[in-house]
């Protein structure tokens, strides 16, 4: 449990520092968000009404755009092949990676969207239900994402492929998180039916992301 | 010809067994294409579409391909895992273009169908998403497995998408009976028996098998030239002084 903790807190520390790029994703997000209103038009009822969905594309492109640093900063160093080597669970290991990441670089997207959700004019009831959609679902993207960046950890140039690899298995998340967070226009009991499978699916991701990510590691070092 | 499954392993017997039956296999599929195709001319038009009907002779045997490849590779996937046998990558390998083709094969004729018969070309629709991410995850495993240089390292990394991706699979199959959507619920492989009517059903049973046999053939074509193509490799690397 005390090996798992300082690594929780190794890469906490290393994701704030000078090179780790903590903040990167919430300055991406900002520039999605305001890259839209320029492209649409700053036509306020109709921003109001894509709000959630540009917020959901803002917070999923920033985080699988993110990934690529998640093992290959730590295979560059040789501490990867450490940890692999410590006879520790590398699921577990997968686990604790994947949220610490997510606490550096996913929760400050949730924390950010309710002050861009501004920008896009967007009613009160919806900014609530997209920022807790976004706290259900963002981990659901850094656990899936964790096996594209798993898959690519001894590239050099994967950056583009992660996506690649992983957003048809982010449309899911990205479905049921935009469905909950505009179907309180409507009608506030349609909320729970997308919300709940919204957190079946992130619940789902991880338990698969990390035994996948963690087969593919084991593969890809050896 | 008494093989078993641990001989077929062998690349040399199974390139020996490809180079023996390929001309069979070519020509039961030209015969089957040709018996299909005949029995299509002769099926009756639909009450409703017409001659559009006869789309479904090529639409609906390239999306069950599609789906049946990506199968395929999935029990090939779990050989690369659990045996970590090359010729099971290079059967995942292989079959993946042709995976790739038939889902493309499917999304093409469905919308040259769905113009005259839904008015436009594509649906945001449960069945018609899911078929084009099946089309997607091909290409995505066609990228990585021609990002990765060394073969056994790509080959470990594709298979862990490949069983990952198979999720996508049911939702293909159950999207009709799930959603409402669109495209119509399955009337083939039901609990109560088939809904189409018989001839329908044998012309494009027959061109299903058709199908099948052109998939096999291909697949078989394509596992003994990434056979090849990975002896050219180790040759290139011997003679380069590489140490393998």
């Amino acid at each position: 449990m005390n090996a798992y903790r300082s690594l929780f807190l190794r890469e906490l520390r290393i994701a704030v520092r000078v090179g780790g790029g903590a903040l990167m994703g919430v300055l991406f997000f900002l520039i999605v968000v305001t890259t839209i209103p320029f492209a649409v038009g700053p036509d306020l009822n109709l921003l109001s009404r894509l709000g959630p969905a540009v917020l959901w594309i803002g917070a999923l492109l920033s985080t699988l755009l993110g990934l690529d640093r998640l093992f290959e900063a730590d295979r560059e160093d040789g501490a990867l092949d450490l940890i692999v080597g410590s006879g520790r669970m590398l699921e577990l290991v997968v686990i604790v990676k994947v949220l610490a990441h997510w606490t550096a670089t996913g929760l400050p997207l949730v924390i950010a969207a309710p002050l861009f959700s501004l920008f896009l004019a967007m009613p009160p009831a919806t900014i609530g239900t997209t920022v807790l959609t976004l706290l259900v679902g963002t981990p659901a993207l850094t656990f899936l994402g964790a096996i594209g960046a798993a898959l690519t950890v001894s590239l050099r140039r994967g950056g583009l492929l992660v996506p690649i690899l992983i957003l048809p298995f982010a449309i899911p998340v990205l479905i049921f998180g935009v469905a909950a967070s505009t179907s309180v226009l409507l009608d506030p009991a349609g909320f729970f039916t997308p919300f709940l499978l919204l957190a079946a699916v992130s619940l789902m991701a991880g338990v698969v992301g990390p035994i996948a990510a963690a087969a593919a590691l084991r593969g890809g070092l050896d | 010809m008494a093989l078993t499954l641990t001989e077929l392993a062998n690349p040399t017997r199974f390139m020996g067994l490809v180079t023996r039956a390929l001309p069979y296999l070519a020509g039961a599929t030209v015969l089957l294409f040709a018996v299909g195709l005949i029995l299509v001319a002769g099926a009756p038009e639909d009450y409703q579409q017409g001659m559009t009907v006869m789309i479904m002779y090529i639409h609906v045997p390239a999306a069950w391909l599609s789906m049946f490849t990506y199968g395929m590779m999935a029990a090939s996937a779990i050989g690369t895992l659990v045996w970590r046998h090359p010729l099971a990558d290079v059967s995942a390998k292989a079959a993946a273009p042709i995976g790739a083709a038939f889902a493309f094969l499917c999304l093409f004729t469905g919308s040259l169908w769905g113009k005259p018969m839904w008015g436009t070309w594509w649906e945001w629709d449960a069945r018609l998403t899911s078929m084009l991410v099946l089309f997607i995850m091909y290409l995505g495993l066609i990228a990585l497995w021609r990002t990765i240089e060394d073969p056994t390292r790509a080959a470990r990394a594709a298979a862990v998408l490949i069983l990952v991706g198979t999720v996508n699979l049911p939702i293909i199959k159950f999207s009709v009976d799930w959603w409402n959507t669109l495209h119509q619920p399955a009337s083939v492989f039901r609990m109560d028996g088939p809904t189409i009517d018989p001839s329908m059903l044998w012309p494009l049973l027959v061109m299903a098998l058709a199908f099948t046999a052109l998939l096999v053939t291909l697949h078989w074509m394509a596992m003994r030239n990434e056979i090849l193509r990975r002896r050219v490799r180790a040759l290139g690397l011997m003679a380069a002084g590489g140490a393998r």
